[in-house]
């Protein structure tokens, strides 16, 4: 039986610009994915700790402030030390092209830049994470 | 608000059922309803870009109720409809003022200086991320994000090297500053009279407008009521000691830019507005003393027609809550000054040069609505702060409206239209309507803290995008007239430098400054917010002090506490 995809939407940093986190969280719970907001201004340690105890198949960062080349390599890093390689992380919100392949290195799986429709991310999400309970 | 006087949903302008004249009538059965059987319009319905019907056309039965001296009267006479001054840009021409900051403080400074001999009349300055959360430079939270959305100041020093060479007396400044407006504000007073400038005569404006960010721009450190004081003690302290500065600019750009209606946009600022009269008026102030230096913030979206309507609504209804609701006496009092920028979300990634049009549209609503000043954004808006050439084509695009385009020429040039006055009517009963229901929430704080204003942005913003998901709505580029490889753009790139830089200079300034006056001051500071004298005398002392950013805000942190929003389910 498959059980409902598991998603932390996070915005990490200083960053309170909150629009487009809320539609995705909005968007995904409409798509049947269980969605957990972590709310405003959260480190990455905090968001880490959020994904395990949340037990999450998807961690989506928002973040706009250009802070994106500090925090996110070091989510990725967090989630790794703590045993959460499986889970898929995704980064939304303000990232220059020239970005992407930094991040995508850090360990995220994709980027979805302004203009993203939610249908997109809602597809990349359920044709990238193993929803099978047996598999974790 | 007392008894006896008027609540919001009384303030109605006239009503009447709309009665098609006989002429009218028969072209729609002769004329039309064969036409139409021909070729049918494009859609069922059309709306505004914010949801609100528009009609095939608009004639003397849309305006049935129309009195002149009324609903609109001369510029510069009650209600300010057509606009705040007698001569309008026939006399002055709004003040070009872009939005700028990046950075060290030297980056900015040289910005600043580039922009005013470009032509732009007055300043604005963007802080980053810790200095408008109240974290210097060197803090762990400011990892990553110093300079990066804006200038970094933490301290007096950095002020005074952000202004250097400015001619404060002559240029008046902006700074979008809240939560720890009332420090910044104290930092520029500061290097103000440093320099030599009269703390009498210099102008500007601080946002200083926390409602709006437990709203929409979420940039709050502390609760609403000791955040409300400080708001209110800026608001007294400029009254007294720097009678030309606007202490509050009460935004309705971020609640736009989080994704509401323009009619939301509209009542969450001037019911904003008005909680803010009410707490001052608290104070003991009464209102002539402070209201004509109450100025405004608003958003300049797509649908031209829908903004100047906007703007017209809220000269008038500004005019009536303070002359009808706050019985204000002095006509100045009554004037809702405001500043306008371009609408940030409306720019897109795809095809960036698209956004050097849609900011053209979007800054000629402003025009035509009559705004006193002007931000126009850059192409480059939805990847980056913008470069010296970007900047350089927005500020451009304000000087082509206001000297080649001939809409400067007239005062209000869209009055008498069907369709404008129409419009501006139906907005301004919208916008009382909200009223009633903030009102009956308790107010705005009260709104605020069962989360009505953010709860009607987050489903408008939801609807939105659903809107632009099915092609309900076009967004050229990106859900339709998409081009596969877009010509890239050189983009403004901030490193880590700054951050370096100013982590640097704070550790020379701790070294340099005398810490036994720092902690005293800061200490002062510390017993006065426990009690509810003014704050301001005792922050512009640790200011001269070189106290920073961080340390004046971690002792309110300590005194206030910090505030939560509420989960979003």
């Amino acid at each position: 039986m498959d059980r409902r995809i598991r998603v932390l939407v996070a915005k990490p940093g200083l960053d309170g610009h909150d629009r487009g986190a809320k539609i995705v969280a909005r968007a995904l719970r409409d798509a049947g994915m269980e969605v957990i907001y972590t709310g405003l201004r959260q480190t990455p340690e905090m968001i880490v700790t959020a994904a395990l105890q949340e037990d999450v198949d998807v961690v989506g960062v928002s973040i706009l402030s250009g802070a994106h080349r500090t925090i996110i390599p070091r989510i990725c890093e967090l989630l790794r030390g703590n045993g959460l390689d499986d889970v898929v992380v995704v980064v939304g919100g303000i990232v220059p092209d020239e970005d992407i392949p930094i991040l995508k290195q850090a360990g995220i799986a994709e980027v979805f830049q302004p203009g993203v429709s939610t249908q997109q991310i809602v597809d990349f999400i359920r044709s990238h994470v193993r929803t099978v309970t047996s598999g974790r | 608000m007392q008894k006896g006087q008027k609540t919001g949903t009384e303030l109605e302008a006239g009503q009447t059922a709309r009665q098609p004249s006989a002429d009218e009538t028969q072209w729609v059965e002769r004329l039309l309803e064969p036409a139409l059987k021909k070729s049918p319009e494009r859609q069922e319905v059309f709306t505004t870009l914010s949801g609100v019907p528009v009609e095939r056309l608009y004639t003397p039965s849309d305006l049935a109720d129309f009195d002149y001296a009324r609903d609109l009267g001369e510029p510069g006479e009650y209600p300010f409809t057509r606009g705040i001054h007698r001569t309008m840009y026939r006399g002055k021409v709004w003040t070009m003022r872009q939005f700028s900051g990046f950075g060290s403080p030297e980056d900015t400074n040289q910005r600043l200086h580039y922009l005013l001999k470009q032509g732009q009349t007055g300043l604005s300055i963007a802080f980053d991320l810790p200095t408008l959360m109240g974290y210097d430079s060197d803090h762990a939270l400011a990892e990553g994000e110093v300079g990066k959305c804006g200038v970094s100041v933490s301290s007096l020093a950095d002020m005074e090297t952000l202004l250097a060479g400015l001619p404060l007396e002559q240029v008046t400044t902006s700074m979008t500053i809240n939560s720890p407006a009332a420090i910044i504000w104290a930092m520029y007073l500061v290097a103000a009279e440093k320099s030599g400038a009269d703390l009498k005569k210099i102008s500007g404006t601080t946002q200083n407008d926390i409602l709006k960010e437990y709203i929409a721009q979420k940039e709050y450190i502390f609760p609403p009521k000791p955040s409300m004081r400080l708001v209110a003690d800026t608001i007294v302290y400029a009254t007294k000691e720097v009678p030309r500065w606007n202490p509050i600019s009460i935004s309705g750009y971020h609640i736009r830019e989080a994704g509401s209606t323009a009619v939301q946009e509209l009542a969450f600022t001037l019911r904003d507005g008005i909680e803010y009269v009410e707490w001052v008026t608290r104070t003991g102030m009464k209102v002539d003393d402070f209201a004509p230096r109450l100025s405004f913030f608003f958003n300049a979206h797509n649908d031209l027609f829908e903004e100047v309507a906007k703007y017209r609504a809220a000269r008038r209804i500004w005019a009536r809550v303070m002359r009808e609701l706050f019985g204000a006496k002095d006509a100045r009092s009554w004037l809702c000054r405001f500043h306008t920028q371009t609408a940030g979300c409306s720019l897109t990634a795809q095809q960036p040069y698209n956004n050097v049009v849609r900011t053209t549209l979007q800054a000629l609503a402003a025009v035509m609505g009559g705004t006193q000043s002007l931000h126009t954004n850059s192409l480059d808006e939805a990847w980056a702060l913008p470069t010296e050439e970007a900047v350089t084509l927005a500020l451009r695009t304000q000087q082509v409206i206001a000297h080649e385009s001939g809409v400067t020429n007239t005062i209000d040039p869209l009055a008498g239209s069907y369709f404008v006055e129409n419009l501006t009517n139906r907005t301004e009963r919208a916008c009382y309507d909200y009223f009633g229901r903030i009102n009956a929430l308790g107010g705005m704080v009260a709104a605020i803290e069962k989360g009505f204003p953010q709860k009607e942005i987050h489903n408008a913003a939801y609807a939105y995008q659903q809107a632009i998901e099915s092609k309900k709505a076009i967004i050229v580029g990106v859900n339709d007239f998409v081009t596969e490889e877009d010509r890239p753009i050189t983009l403004l790139v901030i490193d880590e430098s700054v951050a370096r830089h100013q982590r640097h200079k704070l550790e020379q300034l701790k070294k340099q400054r005398d810490g036994g006056r720092v902690e005293a001051t800061l200490a002062s500071l510390a017993s006065a917010a426990a009690t509810d004298v003014n704050l301001m005398p005792y922050i512009l002392e640790c200011v001269r002090a070189y106290a920073t950013v961080g340390e004046m805000c971690d002792v309110l942190r300590r005194v206030f506490g910090t505030y939560e929003e509420p989960a979003f389910r």
